[in-house]
């Protein structure tokens, strides 16, 4: 049974990817759809087991590679950690494609779409059930493949395609440093598997390292590398350019993978490698301070772009990083809640912003909206619960999980601690003002689209609202039901059993009191404050622009990143290339090589011909030269 | 004595093209010529097979040998096979009948000469493979650039008589040398037979000079930086058919010759030069993997990538670990499968087209989705994702090099962000965006021969790349022998 939760997204990218053609559309559609959510369903068997009857299990399905002492299998590991995973990537992946039937109508390559989207799923469950690094970055690269083929799935469009191998490459730098954390983790155990690593932790506790002349703790170098993976696969900061241009991909994909599943690979590493994180102080203070770092930059980014879907892509890459800063402080399971809670209410938010695309057909521009709360009621009604979800308004989802993560950032007691504490409270008021800047641009105000009328604006079908429904329900109560699971109740915590490792137990202290009541003010007073800004009084809102405008065009430019990063990598790369390529292939190696050497035989030649001009009077005076030399060496020897 | 089966390999494909060579090559019997040609191939192959079949994996002795009195107490034709060459055979073996199969249109006058020369030249191939004396073994080595040169000078495109030029010039250089060393092998020990030079082994005083004769050679086939521009030159002018011979069998010889000669008979050069392949290969990772980012014609910028990927090969080679060297075999077949394939892909393009230049392309994936979906796979194979055959050999040399060296590994990774960004550069500018050329419109999918060779080759990629067993188990014993043989010898230096 297990495995056919792997196998069943396989089987359906299969079917429809060699057979859509046969098949036809439809059937694709009703295949993949119905084998996903099959998968969906035995893994909420598996997560009903694993609650339950604290079921663990590793399956080995076949050899991998086995070349001298590496050892690597194909493998199914089933415990706490990873079932919560295999949960909220089944249940998405259903709900996406179901969602997808919908939105993907009018689209001539459906059959191909559904099979991205599985073979997605299948790749996407490969990484959280692996049992060793191996197949681990065997996901990892290949959900970047799938991610890379659905951003770029309008290949007309260059800049889709532009985003797709932005998007592979950036993830690629990431996958360097984790590539090379796997060699460490091998140069230092001898394997790769994780229980026989994380068994040998504590023997290379003292190791150093002089890692390209750094002296460094084995420990810290293993995490540390590790966590690049992690950043480019989650688009924190310095590798985050990637993941607002990955935007170009259909609004499923963008719910699916580059808000609920994918981007949360990188967390999804740090908690399982929990083991060896927690030995390491300086690598988990560096997860805190660029988890932290990325909420806020993101935050403050998200506040004045006008894309919708940029808008919900930076915003995931905040939520993320509260996710990153939550495993900093050593609170892996509250970084396992946000993710789970996140999922749906992010999806929901994607798929929502999908809907209201698909009712402006295809405008993805704010300020082109507004006005329609009545004309989508249905999709204005779930947006509103995302919102509320995402920036943590009391009783709904977010609010136990990202308010949890504050909590024990807090309690971490650390300095480190504190400033994440205080920057997730200020990116949570960020995070509320730019989520209904964006509801109230898109919803409230002035119709501003002069393409299409108000009148032809219309709700999505009822095959794009149940997906939608689900989700909300999930945004809702996910986080109220499920928060003695995931963090313990009064302190007792048996769900994690042994797939997260804590080297000293979580604070069990509760905060003070003005501390727990802050963010849920600061929240709802955004509320009020964000619908004077964008809509009772827009021409403050402008004046404050107008104000501060170098800073405006500092975030509106996303501080610049794309621009340095084409200065410095892509553009100085080209012109290295073309260097060692003009210069140094064809002038120099060539140049005094082969073509030098010829070059050299010619000129010989030429000169050599000269003697042989046939001229008897030149020939002469040739043989009288040489005569009288050998006379000379006969007369001086 | 048993049935001589490495020689009947050796000479099989030769008595197929003895018998083209009395068929009279006229237009109407065209097809017949290749079928005469293919039948031979192919039978080739499946003797291979049977080989493999009846290979026994668990001993690093040389199997199937055969040994003949050539010239009396000078040389021997004494052939055999291990672990580390049998798996080379086979991929000769396998890769000739595609070859074969895709030279159709591209190919119009001297259609015979044309078959002789891919045969003769499979012959040699395979001489090299399993030659157990040096001069045997140099005799093939050196053969077999002339069907090549021959290959590129008559059946090239503008500028072969250059390319043709500048590749003879470039291997002739390296392989003086190299016969230099193997006479003085034979002053130095009296003997050539390449079993007995390993029970023997080589005064350490001498090791130093013999090596760096062999590595002339080699390095220039293989081919390293900086001697590696004659083979986008190469491959640019030569016919589609060439291309692949050269970059899936030929450039193999030189990585099979540094394991079998520069590891297995002069070990303690080997280990005071790992420092300078080191470098070269990571030079040559990192350089012609900018420059292929940089490259506008099709053939040329895999030509660059070949020279990246073995890269990747000398330097899992000199790891001198199992992971390393194991890795290195399965790239170099990988290589082999990927690189065939990928000339396949850019000569099916200039069929149509004839044109090898990028931006003639563009916009053609709803045209040939067929071609898209293989050119994909292989494109896939060749930057090294998991799942593809390319990832589980440079996986594995990296992990090797990482154990010696921190830096080299480093540096060497920083090629796999390259080849990410060049090959899917490469893929986008061909197969997507919008159609701006109206010609293309006119193109035509795969037809049946091309899907055929193409598919025939991406099934052991993809195959090899969950399940690359066979290949490890094929070469595993006699690697760790040779490990074991030299770290003896090094330690009782």
């Amino acid at each position: 049974m297990e495995i056919s939760i792997l196998a069943l997204p396989l089987i359906a990218s299969i079917i429809s990817g060699f057979f859509g053609k046969f098949i036809g559309d439809r059937n694709s559609e009703i295949v993949t759809s119905l084998l996903v959510s099959i998968s969906a369903v035995l893994s909420a068997i598996v997560f009903y087991e694993v609650i339950f009857n604290q079921y663990e299990e590793n399956i080995k399905i076949a050899t991998w590679i086995n070349s001298g002492s590496l050892e690597v299998n194909w493998s199914m590991k089933i415990d706490a950690l990873s079932s919560v995973m295999l949960v909220v990537v089944t249940f998405i992946s259903a709900l996406v494609h179901i969602y997808s039937i919908g939105y993907m109508s009018h689209d001539p390559h459906k059959s191909r779409f559904m099979a991205y989207l599985s073979l997605f799923t299948f790749a996407m469950l490969m990484l959280v059930t692996a049992d060793n690094f191996i197949q681990l970055f065997f996901g990892w690269e290949g959900v970047g493949l799938c991610s890379y083929f659905l951003i770029g799935f309008w290949f007309k469009k260059e800049s889709a395609n532009k985003a797709a191998i932005k998007a592979f490459v950036v993830n690629r730098v990431g996958d360097f440093g984790f590539a090379l954390g796997i060699f460490l983790i091998f140069y230092l155990f001898g394997t790769v598997n994780y229980t026989e690593v994380f068994d040998q932790i504590s023997t290379v506790v003292d190791e150093k390292l002089n890692f390209l002349g750094i002296q460094i703790y084995a420990i810290d170098l293993i995490c540390i590398l590790l966590f690049i993976g992690a950043m480019g696969k989650s688009a924190q900061i310095f590798l985050h350019t990637w993941l607002p241009d990955a935007m170009e991909g259909p609004t499923p994909v963008s719910a699916l993978i580059h808000a609920a599943t994918m981007v949360t690979a990188g967390v999804f590493l740090v908690v399982r490698c929990s083991p060896i994180y927690e030995y390491s102080e300086l690598a988990l203070n560096i997860v805190t301070i660029i988890g932290m770092s990325t909420a806020f930059f993101a935050a403050s980014v998200a506040l004045v772009q006008t894309d919708i879907k940029k808008i919900i892509a930076y915003s995931t890459c905040s939520q993320l990083g509260y996710m990153f800063f939550a495993a900093g402080v050593g609170a892996y399971n509250v970084a396992m809640f946000h993710l789970f809670t996140h999922a749906f209410f992010k999806a929901l938010l994607f798929l929502g912003s999908g809907s209201v695309i698909h009712a402006f057909k295809d405008e993805q521009n704010i300020n082109n909206m507004g006005g329609v709360c009545r004309k989508l009621p249905y999709t204005y009604a779930l947006m509103i619960i995302g919102t509320l979800a995402l920036t943590g308004f009391p009783l709904l989802s977010g609010f136990y999980s990202k308010d949890a993560i504050i909590e024990f950032a807090y309690l971490s007691g650390t300095t480190t601690g504190y400033y994440a504490a205080g920057i997730g409270i200020f990116t949570a008021l960020l995070t509320s003002i730019y989520s209904w800047r964006l509801i109230f641009k898109t919803f409230h105000g002035q119709y501003n689209n002069k393409e299409i009328k108000i009148e032809e604006t219309h709700e999505s079908p009822l095959i794009m609202l149940i997906p939608l429904i689900i989700l909300s329900i999930g945004a809702i109560f996910a986080g109220f039901i499920f928060k003695d699971l995931f963090l313990g109740y009064k302190g007792i915590n048996n769900f994690w059993n042994e797939s997260i490792f804590f080297l000293e137990p979580l604070s069990t202290d509760h905060p003070p009191l003005w501390f727990l009541i802050l963010t849920p003010t600061l929240v709802t007073i955004s509320i009020p404050l964000a619908y004077y800004l964008f809509v009772k009084n827009k021409n403050f809102a402008t004046q404050l622009v107008n104000i501060n405008k170098p800073l405006y065009e500092f975030l509106f430019n996303k501080w610049y990143f794309d621009e340095i990063y084409d200065i410095l990598f892509v553009k100085s790369s080209k012109r290295f290339g073309l260097f060692l390529w003009k210069f140094f292939d064809i002038k120099v190696i060539d140049g005094f090589g082969p073509d030098g050497i010829s070059e050299l035989i010619k000129k010989f030649s030429i000169k050599a011909n000269k003697f042989q001009s046939g001229y008897i009077y030149q020939y002469a005076f040739v043989m009288l030269l040489g005569f009288s030399a050998f006379l000379t060496f006969l007369i001086v020897k | 004595m048993n049935f001589p089966i490495l020689s009947s390999l050796i000479l099989l494909p030769s008595i197929g093209a003895l018998f083209l060579f009395f068929t009279r090559s006229k237009s109407e019997n065209k097809i017949t010529v290749k079928y005469v040609a293919l039948f031979t191939t192919l039978v080739n192959f499946f003797l291979s097979i049977y080989l493999w079949f009846l290979f026994d994996q668990t001993t690093s002795a040389f199997q199937f040998v055969e040994d003949r009195i050539w010239i009396e107490g000078l040389i021997n034709y004494k052939v055999g096979v291990d672990g580390i060459s049998i798996l080379f055979i086979i991929l000769t073996t396998f890769i000739t009948p595609l070859c074969i199969i895709s030279v159709n249109n591209s190919v119009t006058e001297r259609l015979n000469e044309f078959l002789i020369a891919i045969l003769v030249m499979e012959t040699f191939m395979i001489g090299v493979f399993c030659s157990l004396d040096l001069v045997v073994f140099y005799l093939f080595f050196e053969a077999g650039l002339i069907p090549m040169f021959l290959i590129i000078g008559i059946w090239g495109g503008a500028r072969r008589v250059y390319s043709a030029f500048k590749f003879f010039l470039f291997t002739l250089l390296g392989s003086v040398l190299m016969l230099v060393a193997i006479i003085s092998i034979y002053w130095i020990t009296g003997t050539t037979d390449i079993v007995q030079l390993y029970e023997l082994g080589i005064d350490t005083k001498y090791q130093n000079l013999l090596w760096l004769a062999f590595f002339s050679s080699f390095a220039v086939k293989t081919p390293m930086w900086p001697v590696h521009t004659w083979l986008p030159d190469a491959h640019v002018e030569a016919p589609t058919a060439g291309s692949v011979l050269l970059a899936a069998i030929l450039l193999k010889m030189a990585g099979y010759g540094f394991i079998r000669f520069s590891l297995g008979l002069f070990p303690s050069a080997s280990e005071l030069f790992t420092p300078l392949i080191y470098a070269l290969s990571v030079i040559a990772i990192i350089f012609t993997s900018l420059i292929a980012l940089m490259q506008e014609d099709m053939k040329k910028l895999i030509a660059y990538s070949s020279v990246a990927h073995m890269g990747f090969v000398t330097l899992g080679i000199f790891t001198i670990q199992q992971q390393g060297i194991e890795g290195s075999i399965i790239q170099m077949i990988s290589h082999g499968l990927v690189s065939a394939a990928l000339f396949l892909c850019v000569g099916v393009v200039y069929d149509r087209m004839h044109s090898r230049l990028i931006n003639t392309y563009g916009g053609i994936v709803t045209i040939i989705p067929k071609y898209a979906v293989l050119f994909m796979v292989f494109t896939l194979a060749a930057l090294g994702l998991p799942g593809t055959s390319g990832f589980v050999g440079e996986f594995l040399i990296l992990m090797a090099a990482f154990k010696d060296n921190f830096l080299v590994a480093v540096l060497a990774s920083l090629g796999v962000i390259i080849g990410a960004a060049y090959m899917l550069w490469l893929y986008k500018r061909v197969i997507f965006g919008k159609l701006i050329n109206s010609e293309l419109k006119k193109m035509i999918d795969l037809n049946k021969s091309e899907t055929f060779t193409l598919t025939c080759l991406a099934i052991p990629t993809l195959y090899f790349g969950f399940y690359p067993e066979p290949l490890i188990n094929t070469i595993e014993v006699s690697i760790s022998d040779l490990i074991n043989t030299y770290n003896y010898s090094v330690a009782s230096k």
